[in-house]
Parts: C-alpha cells; structure tokens; sequence
C-alpha cells in the first residue's frame, strides 16, 4: 500500500528525470553545443567523479554557512515574533515595517558584510543567510501564533489555566504548520544566499567562490558539476525540512503541493 | 444552594450593542433547563457569562453558592459550543482526556475514562483519530465526550445539536437525558427548537431580543423519565404551543412581511 | 439632512487621522533605528568592540554621512552620487519589471496548467522547486551568453535571470489559488451548466486573487534581487549591481558609497513592492464583482 503509493507519487518525477537528461545529451550531442554554452550530461558526469572529494568537501563548507546562518536567522525570528504577538498593540505597530523591510534585496549587503567580518570565514556569508531567513519566519510566525480560534482560548479559560499553558497547547501547535512553511522557504533561501555572499569574494573552499573561478577559468564541466552539488544540497536541506514537518504536524491531512 | 444564581445581569458590548438587560433567573441543583429564545436574543451570551468567560456589565452570577470566577478556577462546569472547538492537532482520545490533564489525572485512570467517554458517545475505535476525519456530528459527540469527562457538577451546552441531522439529534437528547440521570448534574441547555427544549427540561426559559430579557419561565411537568412516548403525549403538545405562544408574544419570531423582502415581489 | 451633514466631516476625519498615525509611526521607527545605529556606533567606538565585529568609522559610517554622500561627486569628474544611483536605479528597475512581468505570466501559465493534472503536477513540480535550489548567479554568465547568440541584448538576458527567481512562488500560488475554490461553489456553477473555462474564469481566478497578490509581493523584490546579482556576471555596469560591485572595491576610503548605494537599492526593492500592494488594493477590493 505505503510502497505503492510512493512509486505512484515519484514515478513521474523520475520519468521526466530520465527523459530530461536523456533529451539533454541528445541535444548536445545531436547539434554539437559548444561546452561553454551547456555542457554535455555525461561530460559533467565525468567532471562530478573525478573531483568528488574536493567537490563534497566544498558543499560541506557552504552548507554549514547555510545551516548556521538557518539556525540563527530562524531562531531569532521565532523569538521576535513571540515578543511580537504577545505584546499586541506593538505587533499590529510594527509589522507593516517588518513586511516592508523583507522587501529590501539583502544580497546586496553581502559586499557589506565582507567587509565586517573576515571575508574568508563563514560568519560574514551566515550573517546573510541568517538575516534571509529572518524575515519570513518572523511574518509567518506572528500570523501563525495570531490565528488561534477565539473559541480554542475561550475553552482554555474555562478550564481556568493560564497564559503559558495556553501558549504551550493553542498557540504553539496553531503556529507550526505556518512556521515550517517558512522554514520551507528559509532553507532554500540560507543555501542560495550563502552561494551568492561567496561570489561578493570568500574562501575558495567555499562552492560560491569555485563555480565563479572555475567559470573563468573555462572549466565549465566542473562549475556545472558544483551547481549540481549546491542544488542536491538544497534539496536535502528542503527535504530535511519537509521530513520534519511531516513528523511534527503529523495531526494535519496529508497535502498534495510540495511546494513552498 | 441554587446551582446557578443570576442577579440582575445586563451586558453591553462595547460597540454599544445591548446584548442583555437585567436577567434574573434561579437554576436549582439537578434542573435541566433549556434557554430558548430568536437569534441574536443573547442566549450564548448569557451562557458566557455564567462560565465567566466574559464578564457582565453590571449585576452578577454564583455558581453553586461561589462567584462564577471561582466556580470556573474549581471546574465546576463542563461547556459544550455550538461549534465542536476540537483541538486540531489532539487525536479524538487526547482531545478528550484534555480537562483530566489538566487536572493531574494520571495516565492510566485517564485512558480508562477516555474510553467509557468513546463508548458513551457511540465513539469507540474513534480514539486514534484526528479531528478532521470525523463529520460534523462526530465532532461534536467528541466535544460532548469532553464536557462530561470529569464529571462537572454543571454542564453549560450551547446548541450542541444544532448542526445534527434529526435522527442523530433524537438520539442524543434521549442519550443526554441517560446521561443526565444518571448524575448528579445540572444542565443549562441553550437551543432553539421548541420541540427539543420541551421534551428535555424541567424547565423552558423563553427570552425576548432586543435588548435580551426572560420573557417566560414554563415549567415542564412531564413525567421522568422521557421516553418516545413522551413526544406523543397531549400535554407535550399543550406545552409545545405553550412555548411557541411565548416566543412569539417576545415578537422576533413574527417578523411582519414587509420585512422579510415577500411584499416586494407581490407589488 | 442634518445628520448627513454632522457625519461628513467624521467620516473624513478617521482616514487623516489614521495616515497622520502612520506617518508619526513612521517616524519614530526612523528615529528609533537611527538612534539604535548611532548608539551602537558610539558604545563600540568607546569601548573598541571586537565583536561581533569591529565597530569603527568604515565598519559603521554615520547615517548622515551616507545622506551627505548622495550629494557629493565620487570623484571630481563624476555627476553627483544620487544622479548616477537614480539612474541605476532606473535601470535595474527596468530590467526588474521586464522580469517580474515574464516571471509571472510564465509563472501563473505554468501553475495553471499543474493545477489540472495530478499527474504533471507529480511529475514536474518537483523540478519546479529544485529549481529554486540552483544558485542562480552561477548559471547567469550563461544565461547571458546563450541568449547573446540569438541577438538579445545584455540588459534582457538579465530580465530572465530576474523572471527566474519571480516566476516559482507564482507558480506554487496559483496551483494554491486555483484549488482553492469551494467545491460546493463549483458543483453549483456546473449545475449551470457552466463549462471548465466560465467554471476557471469566473470562480476560481478570483479566488485565486488574493493568493496570487501575496505570491507577487514576494516576486516584486525577487525580481530586484534577481536584477541586482544577475547584472554582475553579465558585465553590465549601468546598474545597481554594477554600483554596488564598484564600491565595494573601494569600501576601505570611502564606505558611505556603499551604504548609499545599498539605501537606493533598498527603496527600489521597497518601492516595487508598495506598488504590488497598491495594486491588490485596487483590484482585490474590485474581485466580488467580477464573482457575481
Ligand atoms: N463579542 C461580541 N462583541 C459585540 N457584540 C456581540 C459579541 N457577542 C455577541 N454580540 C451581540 O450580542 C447579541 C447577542 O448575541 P448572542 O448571545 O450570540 O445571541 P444568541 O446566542 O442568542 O443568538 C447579538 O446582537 C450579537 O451581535
Ligand atoms: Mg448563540
């Protein structure tokens, strides 16, 4: 049962899969594409196996940007919105600049940032992955831990407990399937964010730094073959997340869009 | 000691709304009362009040002889809403043992009242389920099953049935007068069918809008315990019509037609 | 009559009242991150904070300093700073716009078509979000270079970059929007005799409307980000992104360059996202009629 109807949910993910690459180096092939316009499938295959420890090693730099960058901007987002929705009248206040703010491109600050903290460390390329992911958890969060029923607290009351076990039985389960939206979200975007921050200039173990030199120095299978890691990443790290909020929202039906 | 003791309550809502004026009612331990009156007459918001879940403008209420604060902090009363308010994210059985929690039960007196509670209410095999894979009149069996858990002294239900089909509702109410007899409870019952609130109460409250006020007490002297029969016997026709009487005499439900958009398509 | 006229001037009086709230709020939340910025500045100069890092006039230039900075010529040649910002600013909002109009048609086209097969939807929406997981920048110098073979120009090519990362949550909000509809609404519009386009048309794209508004606030500054990083793999200098990349490099001499140019780019990124919010307001308030 469970079985079939996961190959009915992935088997046309991996059709499309298969078709996709197998249409991808018959175009190459087929109209002889120059390698610095696409390389082939098989060409970047290549390029994947004979670099593979140098290229794991670079993801595993980038990610753990990423993952520290997700933790504190996460975290602090939680924590703001909490401060936020308890206190009411400042929420409503404060949360028109907050939306406003999350309109601001971030990544330009990335060049900032460098020049804060050493640019060769991980902190300067966390600290804008940290604040990416701040803005959708904190909005989120405040809308989730504001959506409670009336009646859901009108209960509570009549069962005479108080604020914080309220918030530990209502507030915080309403809340959780809007934060890991977010943190659907703030996962793709720590990944993207630390990668782009490496381009402003960052250490060359870094995968952001590799794939801008690589490109410049014309090997494209291998910058190619690093896009591919940092994507692999980011799906893991999406899927992590998803897998997460499988477990922690196991009460709610089971949703069809994987999406954001 | 009166169960429920309401002294002169009004409440105005803030945006000026009169939502209620001077009420004034006497509930004895063990009565079954049904609150009936048009929409929008109050009767939710007398029921919160006597929960102590908002708080009148003026007058007051005690509950087994305490001020309704103190009587809501000891658990006095269990209260059904016109919506189930399950928890989402409980199953059907945590849903439940939610109030024994709270009130320290331990895990294995808890479980076991659970599952009385899933019998009682036709539940049983339903415990491991989530809220949303129930209907409607499941959840709010599940809500009911909840109220009853730990037993409160008063049980405040407000149009619990309401959304049930006819069968299911017919069910229930013989269940709840099962329920009731059974325990030492008193049940303040707001509804707005005529026929439930009879053949339930030892007593009808009829209230008039507009502002909210007691229009007519009607004891109902039929005997204990109701059964099918008891829908079919002459004085439960005469207090049918009584009730009916004293609804309309509150106005509300005798809307004039002019008001109710007929008169313009005959113009 | 009278009444009418003794509730006229109320009527109007909440709406200014209300805006003169705003603006005052505004205000203090300015002032307040001034005085937070300047504060910081102060206490870290004085005690020579290390950490998180080190706090001194380049780390921190003052907020006047970077106002003052956008009336002054970077170097004597040069037209004032806010001239050359202003103009960028034009620029990468034009390529910002181009993409956020190609992200979101192609993103509402796409998600349409998901939203009426189960099947492609498993099939394909997958993709649709690794998609996001590619880091754009990196697949940018490419972008330009293949779409420089079929005679597009440069600032173009950024437009695609930036209709990249605007078209995913379009496409995952209107999947969302387009199944929003009540089933119960739809079986009735069946019941008469409504077709699947009338049923798309009439019911579900304006339940689809308040969805699709908040899936574009989001792509409104992705597209500025999309322009402002896909510029510099491009080489093209007109721009922000070519701004902001030149002043880095002289970060060390003159930091407020940098900071001014990155409080132009934050108002670019603000500015297109009011817009989107003022044209939800205009429409979504509109959207019951067109349901009627
Ligand atoms: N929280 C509230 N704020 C303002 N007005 C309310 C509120 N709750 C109820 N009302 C108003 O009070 C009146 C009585 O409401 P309610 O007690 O719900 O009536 P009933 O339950 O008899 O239908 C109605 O006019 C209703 O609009
Ligand atoms: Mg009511």
């Amino acid at each position: 049962m469970m079985l079939a109807r996961r190959a009915r949910d992935w088997l046309p993910a991996l059709g499309v899969f298969v078709a996709g690459i197998g249409l991808w180096q018959g175009f190459v092939k087929g109209l002889h594409v120059q390698r610095f316009l696409l390389p082939a499938p098989s060409a970047i295959w290549t390029a994947f196996s004979s670099n593979q420890n140098q290229l794991w090693h670079e993801g595993w730099f980038t990610f753990q940007e990423a993952l520290g960058g997700f933790a504190i901007g996460c975290t602090a987002g939680i924590l703001f919105a909490i401060i936020v929705a308890r206190w009411d009248l400042l929420g409503s206040a404060l949360m028109p600049y907050a939306i406003a703010a999350n309109a601001i491109p971030i990544i330009a600050f990335a060049p900032i940032t460098n020049a804060w903290f050493d640019p060769l460390t991980k902190t300067s390329k966390m600290v804008i992955a940290a604040v990416l992911c701040f803005f959708p958890v904190f909005v989120n969060v405040v809308r989730g831990l504001r959506s409670v029923k009336p009646e859901q607290i009108e209960l509570m009351r009549s069962y005479a407990v108080g604020e914080l076990t309220v918030f530990r039985l209502v507030r915080v389960p309403t809340a959780l399937p809007f934060l890991f939206t977010a943190l659907r979200v703030a996962s793709v975007l720590a990944m993207i964010g630390s990668i782009v921050a490496e381009y402003y200039g960052g250490s060359l173990d870094a995968l952001g730094a590799n794939i801008e030199q690589d490109a410049s120095l014309f090997q494209f299978e291998k910058a190619w073959a690093e896009i591919i890691i940092a994507s692999l990443l980011g799906i893991g790290f999406y899927l992590a997340v998803v897998a997460l909020e499988r477990l922690a929202t196991r009460w709610q039906p089971r949703e069809e869009i994987v999406g954001a | 000691m009166s169960a429920v003791s309401i002294k002169n309550v009004s409440k105005e809502f803030k945006g000026g709304t009169k939502a209620l004026e001077d009420i004034d009612l006497e509930i004895e331990q063990r009565e079954f009362v049904s609150l009936i009156g048009p929409s929008g007459c109050g009767k939710s918001t007398l029921l919160r009040i006597v929960g102590d879940l908002i708080e009148p403008t003026s007058g007051g209420v005690t509950v087994n002889g305490k001020p309704a604060r103190q009587a809501r902090h000891d658990h006095d009363y269990g209260i059904v809403f016109q919506d189930p308010v399950l928890y989402d994210w409980r199953t059907v059985a945590r849903n439940i043992a939610l109030p024994l929690e709270l009130a320290g039960w331990d895990r294995n007196r808890r479980s076991q009242r659970v599952d009385e509670m899933l019998d009682l209410v036709e539940l049983r095999g339903f415990g491991e389920h989530h809220p949303w894979q129930l209907s409607g009149g499941m959840q709010q069996r599940v809500s009911i099953a909840r109220a009853l858990s730990f037993d409160p002294a008063l049980l405040l239900m407000d149009e619990p049935f309401g959304a049930l089909d006819e069968m299911t509702r017919e069910r229930l109410n013989a269940e709840l007068l099962r329920i009731w007899q059974a325990s030492e409870s008193t049940i303040v019952f707001v509804t707005h069918s005529i026929a439930e609130a009879v053949f339930l109460s030892t007593r009808v409250v009829v209230m008039s809008s507009r502002p909210g006020r007691v229009s007519k007490l009607i004891p109902i002297d039929l005997s204990q315990p109701r059964s099918a029969a008891t829908r079919e016997d002459p004085r439960f026709f005469e207090l049918a019509t009584e009730v009916r009487e004293a609804l309309h005499m509150g106005g509300g439900y005798d809307m004039p037609l002019a008001a109710t958009g007929l008169s313009e398509g005959a113009t | 009559m009278a009444s009418v006229a003794v509730e006229r001037p109320l009527a109007e009086d909440a709406p200014v009242k209300r805006a003169r709230r705003r603006g005052l709020l505004l205000l203090a939340v300015l002032v307040l991150l001034w005085g937070f910025w300047e504060g910081f500045r102060a206490l870290g100069i004085h005690y020579g904070w290390q950490r998180p890092f080190t706090v001194d006039a380049t780390s921190m230039p003052h907020i006047h300093d970077m106002i003052w900075a956008l009336f002054q010529r970077p170097n004597p040649e040069a037209p004032l700073l806010i001239v050359t910002l202003l103009k960028a600013a034009a620029f990468t909002g034009r390529e910002a716009a181009l993409g956020f109009a190609m992200g979101a048609t192609g993103g509402f086209a796409i998600g349409a078509l998901l939203a009426h097969s189960r099947m492609l939807q498993r099939g394909l929406l997958p993709y649709v979000v690794a998609s996001q997981t590619i880091p754009i920048l990196a697949i940018a110098p490419m972008v330009v270079i293949w779409l420089a073979s079929v005679q597009v120009t440069p600032w173009v090519s950024v437009a695609v970059i930036a209709a990249y990362l605007t078209f995913f949550p379009v496409v995952i909000a209107t999947i969302r929007g387009l199944q929003a509809a009540d089933h119960r609404a739809v079986e009735l519009m069946r019941s008469y005799a409504a077709n699947r386009w009338t049923v798309l048309w009439k019911l579900r794209f304006p339940m689809a409307l308040p969805f699709l508004f908040s899936a574009l606030r989001i792509s409104a500054t992705a597209s500025i980000v999309g322009a402002i990083i896909g510029e510099q793999p491009s080489s093209i200098a007109g721009g922000l992104g070519g701004a902001i990349l030149n002043f880095a490099q002289y970060y060390s001499f003159q930091p407020q360059n940098l900071w001014a140019t990155n409080i132009i780019a934050a108002a670019l990124g603000i500015a297109f996202f009011l817009v989107v919010v003022a044209a939800e307001k205009l429409v979504v308030r509109r959207a019951p009629e067109h349901v009627a």
